[in-house]
């Protein structure tokens, strides 16, 4: 078996393996729905399997994604309505029930949104997916921000702050929110960061390494309200400021090697 | 033999030195050159902006029917806005912008605003006239001035690279043109903004609620130690307390502190020794719970500090980080800016993170007044082609920053999810907010894939 040359004919022995075991475990718990409560707002394995349902039945029309956003909210309380049961959006063991008998779901003939995206060559990835739960990674951006916006962000917290300690990655990502909301500085995350001479990174070209997960997750934390710097507009490092002026700016703390001003 | 090889391959790497020399410098060239390019169409841009946002007040001055001024003053917003982006291109250090900025947001702002209203119904008035007067003359003066620096620039064919540089070296020689001129500018500028504040109808940013309802008590750094210690579960020992500087809105104490595998941090003011804003990072382990069963943790977390009558507005998943939004709720209202976010680890269920900053800024016991239009006229103003699923009563901040109180609708116009806010009071459609994006926005790339393994 592990001679075979042809992935090809390896995958498929693979997903057929696999699919007569999803099968049979089908069979023994009845649905494949973890006994969690699926709320608004997340991700993973048990939302795509309660799209595929609702989509099964025609309740929910989009894409099958994995995140439980507004649409599926509107198919799931569609589907309450419907059923008689009680309308609160949430789906709790009762609902989950209606759905199972309801519905008929097979895993492995559904293709995710980013199964899809990701290609035929990473595909052989995919059976494993529905055999180990919750851990295929779905991703979901805050809302009002594109994903071209935090990564254009992290970008910039990168090359500005990787040094830093967390909170100090955060409060650079603030630092350029607040900016974006302040009347002194432009409108869009776009033309703060590029705004010549704003930040040093951009200057010298460090805003074009790669970031790396810490950075992205400090760009999320500051888009969902979080600001280490107290409102901050500017910020400095002591050691290497050239400019005297930003010493004149009312200081109000310091993070790691940065010192944060209105 | 062996001479005339040498001499060959030596000569050989001479041109080759010079060739890459002058590359280099060739491609040095190139990029200030772009650079240079870069500054210049901003600046004669602005200066055209300028030029525009002059003649367009100009015309909505000698204008009297109201369908006219309404599209006219959009066109100055946009003007402006233009504007603000080129100078936002040039460079910042250069001299401080900030005037020149706030003057433009403030058209900005002015215009949006009488842009947006029923001017058949409120026209502008004699002080809003007066304002709009006011601002002719004033951009008018901007105007010329840039068109002077504009013009010694294109004379003596001044470059931004060679003010980049005098302003680089630091040296003393400031008899730069382009900078005189801009400080010329950045003066006069200046001087209105006083006069601005008088006419009352500018800038008026909504500070009016500004941590109005903090205790009166001050903590000391010893008693903001013993909070800390409390909120982020360490021993007072491995803590450190810093008071903020000057430039806070609010003066604050942070206690933070550094192991091995987090870090962790905690704003509380000075003031009643509230926290603002709470944030612990470390590594998250296999998801264990789910973004319900840490709403359960989140919820009891806010109650263990005291805040009352918080329900959740909005709840996200990333990864395995759950995000929670608690919004304040008084007598079945909800109230917009009385906000809380809590981030719980879905590992162990562990709270990452408290941001309450808003809800401290803004909170206080408000008079809602009893609506006057009742929830089914209120239905009527909006768009008919929405289907409404959800109805609140919301308290948000409109766009000149003002409180008011709302029918909030939650509906659905073909694929999309809207939040529609009518004034319960007159009907005035305030706002309109489309909350779900298309599938196709929402990444598959990117944030937080390999965080799991």
């Amino acid at each position: 078996m592990n001679d075979h040359k042809n992935p090809i004919i390896l995958l498929l022995m693979i997903t057929l393996c696999i699919a007569v075991t999803t099968v049979t475990t089908e069979r023994q718990t009845v649905h494949a729905f973890s006994p969690q409560v699926i709320q608004h707002g997340a991700v993973g394995e048990d939302v795509i399997e309660l799209q595929s349902r609702l989509k099964y039945i025609g309740f929910y029309t989009g894409p099958i994604d994995g995140i439980f956003g507004w649409r599926t909210y509107w198919a799931l309380r569609n589907f309450q309505y419907e059923f008689g049961l009680e309308i609160d959006g949430l789906a709790g063991q009762t609902t989950k029930n209606k759905l199972v008998k309801a519905t008929k779901f097979d895993r492995n003939s559904v293709q995710t949104e980013q199964e899809k995206s990701q290609g035929s060559n990473q595909s052989n990835k995919a059976p494993e997916k529905g055999n180990t739960g919750n851990t295929t990674s779905i991703n979901q951006t805050p809302q009002g921000y594109s994903q071209n916006d935090i990564d254009l962000m992290a970008n910039a917290v990168h090359g500005e702050a990787r040094g830093e300690p967390y909170e100090g990655q955060v409060a650079v990502a603030a630092v350029i929110l607040n900016r974006v909301n302040s009347p002194t500085f432009p409108n869009t995350i776009a033309g703060v960061i590029f705004e010549p001479r704003a930040f040093t990174a951009v200057a010298d070209g460090q805003i074009y390494l790669t970031p790396n997960e810490t950075s992205k997750k400090a760009v999320l934390d500051a888009i969902n309200g979080w600001d280490p710097t107290g409102n901050a507009t500017y910020y400095f490092n002591p050691d290497t400021a050239t400019s005297a002026w930003i010493w004149t700016r009312p200081q109000i703390k310091q993070i790691g090697k940065h010192i944060f001003c209105k | 033999m062996f001479r005339w090889i040498l001499i060959s391959i030596l000569s050989l790497a001479i041109a080759g030195t010079a060739f890459w020399g002058y590359k280099e410098h060739q491609e040095k060239n190139a990029i200030l050159i772009q650079a240079e390019n870069t500054y210049q169409r901003s600046f004669h841009e602005l200066s055209y902006h300028m030029d525009m946002l002059h003649d367009k007040i100009g015309t909505t001055l000698a204008m009297n029917t109201k369908d006219r001024i309404s599209p006219q003053l959009v066109e100055i917003w946009r003007l402006t806005s233009e504007a603000m982006s080129n100078v936002g291109q040039l460079p910042l250090t250069l001299l401080p912008f900030n005037k020149t900025e706030e003057f433009l947001s403030n058209i900005g702002n002015f215009t949006y605003r009488t842009a947006v209203r029923d001017l058949d119904q409120e026209p502008l008035s004699d002080q809003e006239l007066k304002s709009l007067q006011n601002l002719y003359k004033q951009s008018g003066e901007i105007k010329s001035e840039l068109r002077q620096v504009q013009k010694n620039v294109l004379e003596n064919n001044l470059r931004w690279m060679d003010v980049q540089l005098a302003l680089a070296t630091a040296d003393e020689q400031m008899d730069n043109t382009i900078i005189d001129g801009f400080k010329t500018v950045e003066k006069k500028v200046e001087g209105y903004a006083e006069a601005n504040e008088k006419s009352n109808v500018l800038g008026t940013v909504s500070q009016t609620h500004s941590f109005k309802n903090l205790d009166e008590k001050k903590i000391s750094k010893q008693e903001a130690l013993k909070l800390g210690k409390s909120l982020l579960n360490k021993n007072t020992s491995q803590l450190q307390v810093v008071k903020s500087g000057k430039g806070a809105d609010v003066p604050t104490y942070t206690i933070s502190y550094e192991d091995d595998n987090k870090t962790a941090y905690v704003d509380v003011t000075e003031q009643g020794g509230h926290p603002l804003s709470l944030l612990v990072s470390r590594e998250i382990g296999k998801q264990e719970l789910s973004l319900h069963e840490g709403l359960v943790k989140a919820e009891d977390y806010i109650k263990k500090h005291n805040f009352t009558d918080m329900k959740l507005f909005r709840s996200s998943q990333y990864d395995t980080i759950g995000v929670y939004s608690f919004l304040h709720h008084q007598d079945g209202v909800r109230v917009y800016s009385d906000a809380i976010e809590i981030k719980v680890a879905l590992d162990d269920g562990e709270i990452l993170g408290m941001a309450s900053r808003n809800f401290f800024m803004n909170h206080t016991k408000r008079d809602i007044p009893n609506p006057e239009l009742s929830s089914d006229e209120a239905k009527d103003m909006v768009n008919p082609n929405v289907t409404i699923h959800e109805e609140y009563l919301s308290i948000i901040d409109n766009d000149l920053g003002e409180e008011v109180l709302t029918y909030e609708f939650l509906g659905t116009m073909g694929n999309d999810t809207y939040r529609i806010f009518i004034n319960a009071m007159d009907g005035r459609e305030e706002k309109v907010e489309k909350v779900s994006k298309s599938a196709a926005n929402v990444a598959y790339t990117g944030i937080l894939t390999r965080l799991i393994g």
